[in-house]
């Protein structure tokens, strides 16, 4: 087999200090789909950046079809023939899926105007070549995630790339899209293509790729056969221990309800129902999780739960008082804890030290204060107890939070949110971009406070976590409860999918 | 060594732009002075070469730091209030025209007058407060505008009702000597309100950083979204952040009123606000440093001075040095290049010493 691209040695060291790639070199072959998985911030993000010129190493190089190349823009990698879909498509919502297709180079008539019927032709031409089918004439905003990643993938084709990376294409995907998108990486590389695809779901990886390579911290671990390695030594050269397969732990004494949402609707600025007659509890000792497409509504709800957002209308009663309409503080004081979707915007204050950020709930009672002023001594032990007990990598409370990992930084989270003895937590993606050992330790710490006698409200786009996890599931779709499952075992993710995409409602 | 590059890198990027700043104006006085040499010793040392004039850099740094320290508070919290000057001058002048109405025994006196201008600062911080924290109305533009109305509203005062017209300047009556801040260093016109300025700076500091409401504000200016989910009230900080920087200010203004002219002769508008917010972008909205910043440039003013006096170089100059050293100190990526590599050396050498303990 040919060699693609070669990868030499490549150094990144990023402005604030950390070195992402630690001199990575691996091959890729034509021709073939070659995963590359590691945990998150292992640096494989890095690395594709560099492919498509959009980062820049300090050392290495990257040999492309025999010729050693430096991209300075995305738009030198397509030109020579790299493409990249990334995990937050890049398409303009508001403009038909044909004109997406052919941004940049538009067909004109008399050089001035758009010539739209040539626009559809050479769309439904690349799309019958590769067997991909989609709505020519819709606009992309109307259109499902599955298929705008589609069109993004065409329109890369489009641009006659032959060698596509793919940055953790499902983690938005429902389980029947994902057999989709499958469907099509294995087609085309029966065209010839090659294809990288990155991701963190091994199954996946086991599913479709022909080479895997494992980062594990900036560095490559090792570069084999799919066939060679099973899902369980992957995980384990991923993570570079061993890893023991987790019983679920027995089923905990459930308790009164704690959380009780009842007919709860959201009508937002815009004057769109978001949410509709949404009822719920969840009990002491109980996990509910919510399963769903990301922006059904979810969002929106935990924030009307938290107090960061007022409700149209309906009761959200917790620990029995009717908590509607109160402020972030009153709420918190009622016991609830909130481990907020995005962590950088809500859950931490970057520019401020971790002692600052493991305090915001609570500075203000004793014994972080004393009367008007603060007591640092005291925060600065708090901070040491906490940043031991809950595993955060970091040098000292007074470091600033800016200069830790993703999952060292959603650790200072969590431990925030858990060391308050919550009667209540409201877990909003509590995994997100954050590494296998973080996200281990972090749905430990969920199942204690559940065996405990909290109750959690738990929110995530990645339905293995919500398996995984929850004692009961409901299913949003489109601001409303589209399904209860009150007995989890042996539901799986397909059996979820199509509610989640709206085809079916329970009655 | 390079370890301690980064980790001083702000105050080391500091002091390059300074120097820069400095040599720019070197150049500059080489250029149009005609004994270069004499001048630039006048520009920079002139302020240290006479008792008097090294007391003219504390009596000048005073309602500068006033200013910086009130600036400093809502930009913590991120509140780009820029009202200084207006809640200097009109804290100065309502607190020229209370002094005048009521007189006090001695010792509640200066006290009372100084706490009745800072009110007027603090109402003057509250307008743009609550407007921003209620209708959203930007508090840049806000802040701006009442400036004017802070400035014309209090010339009116002092003209039309407190001019002392034996004068031979449009300038208030004379306060009565219970209420000036006394001078005490015989030879200079270094006042009481020095010593307050200095109070107030490590008061603004204690308050930021080992406060409740300091640690609040703090927060809200840091990640407003942070603050929110935390339980912080953010319109409160957003509000209080502005009053109490309007307190400073206003004080700040009195205090020069008492201490050096004894009656309130301010025609046009001193400035101190703005050169506040020179101080605070320079000392990063620290109290401590902003004490230092303060200084600095008092002492490249007095030096501006002497030059004038002494020299065929116009004071211009000053303005000049002065914006060319805050536009490289504020300009973010001045030098960032030179940190960016230094920092991969490091990163390169810990991966070094990782490799080889283990």
């Amino acid at each position: 087999m040919d060699t693609i691209l070669s990868i030499r040695n490549i150094v990144k060291v990023y402005p604030n200090g950390v070195v992402a790639n630690k001199g990575i070199s691996f091959d890729i072959e034509k021709n073939t789909i070659h995963a590359l998985v590691g945990e998150n911030g292992a640096g494989k993000t890095t690395l594709m950046k560099i492919l498509f010129g959009i980062e820049t190493p300090q050392e290495g190089e990257i040999i492309y079809k025999g010729k050693k190349v430096h991209f300075k823009s995305p738009l030198d990698a397509i030109k020579n023939g790299i493409g990249m879909v990334h995990q937050h498509l890049m398409l303009a919502p508001d403009l038909t899926v044909a004109e997406n297709l052919t941004l940049g180079i538009e067909p004109r008539k008399w050089k001035i105007f758009l010539d739209t019927d040539k626009m559809n032709e050479i769309a439904k031409r690349v799309s019958k070549e590769f067997g991909l089918e989609v709505p020519f004439d819709k606009r992309v905003k109307d259109l499902p995630i599955g298929v705008r990643q589609r069109v993004e993938i065409l329109k890369a084709l489009l641009r006659n790339v032959e060698l596509l990376i793919l940055d953790e294409p499902t983690a938005v995907l429902t389980p029947q899209e994902s057999d989709m998108l499958f469907k099509t990486l294995k087609d085309l590389k029966k065209h010839g293509k090659t294809i990288i695809f990155i991701s963190h779901k091994l199954k996946e990886v086991k599913q479709i790729a022909d080479r895997v390579t494992v980062i594990r911290d900036g560095k490559v671990i090792a570069t084999k056969d799919a066939s060679e390695l099973t899902e369980h030594q992957i995980a384990e050269l991923m993570v570079g221990r061993e890893i023991k397969s987790e019983r679920i732990a027995p089923s905990p004494k459930v308790g009164e309800p704690l959380l009780e949402v009842e007919n709860l609707d959201y009508i937002n600025e815009e004057n769109i129902p978001v949410l509709k007659s949404v009822s719920f509890k969840v009990r002491s000792g109980e996990i509910l999780g919510v399963a769903g497409v990301e922006g059904n509504g979810q969002t929106e709800l935990v924030e009307i739960l938290t107090g960061l957002r007022r409700l149209t209308s309906g009761k959200v009663i917790i620990n029995g008082k009717d908590m509607a309409g109160k402020t972030p503080r009153e709420i918190r004081e009622n016991g609830v804890s909130h481990i907020p979707e995005d962590r950088m915007k809500n859950g931490v204050a970057e520019a401020a030290t971790i002692k600052e950020n493991l305090i915001v709930d609570r500075y203000y009672k004793k014994p972080f204060s004393k009367g008007i002023l603060l007591d640092w001594k005291y925060i600065t032990n708090y901070g040491k107890k906490l940043i031991k007990d809950f595993n955060v990598l970091a040098t000292s409370p007074d470091a600033l939070v800016s200069s830790l990992s993703g999952g060292n930084i959603q650790k200072v989270v969590v431990a925030r949110e858990l060391s308050s003895n919550p009667s209540v937590i409201v877990a909003d993606q509590p995994i997100r971009g954050i590494d296998v050992g973080s996200e281990e330790l972090v749905h430990r710490l969920l199942k204690e406070a559940r065996d405990k006698g909290s109750a959690v409200f738990l929110v995530s786009a990645d339905l293995d976590e919500v398996l995984e996890l929850s004692t009961r599931i409901i299913v949003l779709y489109n601001g409303e409860i589209v399904a209860r499952f009150d007995d989890v075992g042996g539901l799986t993710g397909k059996d979820l999918g199509p509610y989640m995409l709206g085809v079916k409602r329970e009655e | 060594m390079e370890k301690y590059i980064l980790k001083y890198f702000d105050a080391i990027r500091t002091i390059i732009a300074i120097l820069i700043g400095i040599f720019i104006s070197i150049l500059v006085i080489y250029i149009i002075s005609k004994s270069p040499g004499g001048s630039l010793r006048y520009f920079l040392l002139g302020p240290v070469l006479s008792k008097s004039r090294l007391g003219n850099v504390f009596e000048t740094a005073t309602p500068i730091l006033f200013g910086g320290l009130a600036v400093s508070i809502p930009f913590q919290a991120a509140q780009f209030n820029i009202g200084q000057e207006g809640e200097i001058y009109l804290g100065a002048a309502l607190g020229t025209a209370f002094a005048l109405v009521f007189h006090m025994p001695a010792f509640l006196y200066a006290a009372m007058v100084l706490f009745f201008a800072g009110l007027i600062g603090a109402g003057w911080g509250y307008i743009p407060g609550i407007l921003k924290a209620k209708w959203k109305v930007d508090e840049l533009v806000s802040s701006l505008m009442l400036n004017y109305v802070a400035y014309f509203f209090g010339l009116y005062v002092i003209n039309y009702h407190f001019r002392d017209k034996k004068a031979g300047f449009l300038v208030s009556y004379q306060l009565p000597k219970a209420a000036w801040l006394k001078q005490f260093i015989p030879g200079t016109r270094i006042h009481i309100g020095v010593i307050l300025a200095l109070v107030f700076a490590i008061l603004v500091y204690y308050f930021l950083y080992h406060t409740k409401l300091g640690y609040e504000i703090r927060m809200v200016g840091f990640n407003r979204h942070f603050a929110r989910y935390g339980g912080i009230n953010v319109f409160k900080v957003i509000v209080l952040s502005q009053v109490i920087g309007g307190f400073i200010a206003g004080v700040g203004g009195m205090v020069e009123v008492m201490g050096i002219h004894h009656r309130f002769n301010w025609q046009m508008s001193p400035g101190y606000g703005w050169d506040g917010i020179v101080v605070a972008i320079i000392g990063h909205n620290h109290p401590i440093l902003i004490i230092f910043a303060a200084l600095f440039l008092a002492y490249l003013r007095v030096g501006g001075q002497v030059l004038n006096l002494m020299s065929d170089v116009p004071s211009e100059m000053v303005t000049v040095i002065e914006s060319i050293i805050i536009l490289l100190i504020t300009a973010e990526a001045f030098l960032s290049q030179w940190k960016y590599r230094i920092t991969v050396r490091e990163a390169a050498r810990k991966e070094e010493l990782n490799e080889s303990a283990s």
